[in-house]
């Protein structure tokens, strides 16, 4: 090994190696291309229904776009308390930490709201998984299938951010504590990210 | 501490009013009188470059090993050939309903 080494001093460029911390990260991110490539397969099908359907509805039309941008802005806020949270663990400030992620969780937690409310009035619109006042019956089965799919991440991400708020709380090792804050972080900006393409893909196109 | 690296200098406030700026033009965008065609271009640069925004700073891929690049990476394009093996069926197919079946049988 080492005389492979000497006789190729230069094959990898410098990389930090990977230490625990980034094992963790390696093991979410990899975790969340698995998820991406879900939510990929999903909003690809759906391109595919829209495009070979003679009665699409156009989304923007019959949902409510205002109240989406409003859940939209409600997510890209979280995202930054969720940094917020992060440069506060970095600062040695724990309590400006908590109420950041406080403020994260309840961010979602908005927003499973505005999402509960949005289905509830579409529901009584007639907009069912099997049923669509508007056209293809396929619009309201793609509709709820990708926007609870979605909200089953903000719930799931509530629920892991919580314990990690409780971590952070109970933990007095500061580094422990940014670790696990970064990797539960990136969980949480993925399901923002997720969520600008099922807006602009589901609500705007 | 586990970060020691790059990403301190960032600023989130920013990549927050782009956010946003971003999303106030892409809801601007559907009520222009452009060709739908046109429309749909730039709601997907928007949403990507929405998405590159939160990806690179929010989440730190900036600032990482390319390792990580190279995780982030592999869904983008598993997604875009799976754009690619849908695109026979991304043609004007009308579904055929019993109904339209019927009127279009005549009836002997």
């Amino acid at each position: 090994m080492s005389e492979a080494v000497a006789t190729h001093p230069a094959v990898e460029p410098a990389e930090s190696p990977l230490t625990p911390e980034s094992w963790g990260k390696l093991g979410m991110w990899i975790f969340l291309a698995g998820d991406a490539v879900g939510f990929g397969v999903l909003l690809a099908s759906y391109g595919a229904a829209r495009a070979s359907s003679a009665d699409w509805p156009l989304p923007s039309k019959y949902l409510g776009i205002q109240l989406t941008a409003l859940m939209t802005f409600l997510l890209i806020c979280s995202s930054v308390t969720m940094v917020k949270a992060l440069e506060s663990i970095k600062k040695a400030n724990l309590p400006a930490a908590q109420r950041f992620l406080a403020l994260t969780i309840l961010g979602g937690v908005f927003f499973l709201g505005l999402q509960a409310y949005e289905w509830t009035h579409l529901i009584a619109s007639g907009l069912k998984i099997f049923g669509n006042p508007w056209g293809a019956t396929l619009f309201g089965a793609s509709f709820y299938i990708i926007t609870g799919f979605h909200g089953l991440h903000v719930t799931g991400g509530v629920i892991y951010l919580t314990v990690i708020l409780v971590a952070v709380s109970r933990i007095r090792d500061l580094g422990y504590s940014y670790m696990i804050t970064e990797i539960a972080g990136l969980y949480w900006h993925f399901v923002d990210l997720v969520w600008i393409m099922v807006f602009t893909f589901i609500y705007l196109l | 501490m586990a970060e020691t690296s790059g990403h301190k200098g960032t600023n989130y406030m920013a990549i927050f009013w782009w956010l946003a700026v971003l999303t106030v033009i892409e809801i601007a965008v559907i009520y222009t009188p452009l060709a739908r065609l046109i429309i749909g271009i730039l709601l997907v640069t928007l949403a990507i470059s929405k998405a590159a925004l939160v990806a690179m700073y929010f989440m730190h891929l900036r600032f990482e090993t390319r390792t990580l690049a190279y995780v982030a990476l592999t869904p983008l394009a598993i997604g875009t050939l799976l754009v690619f093996v849908l695109l026979p069926d991304h043609r004007y197919v009308p579904h055929k309903t019993a109904e339209s079946a019927k009127i279009e049988a005549p009836a002997h």
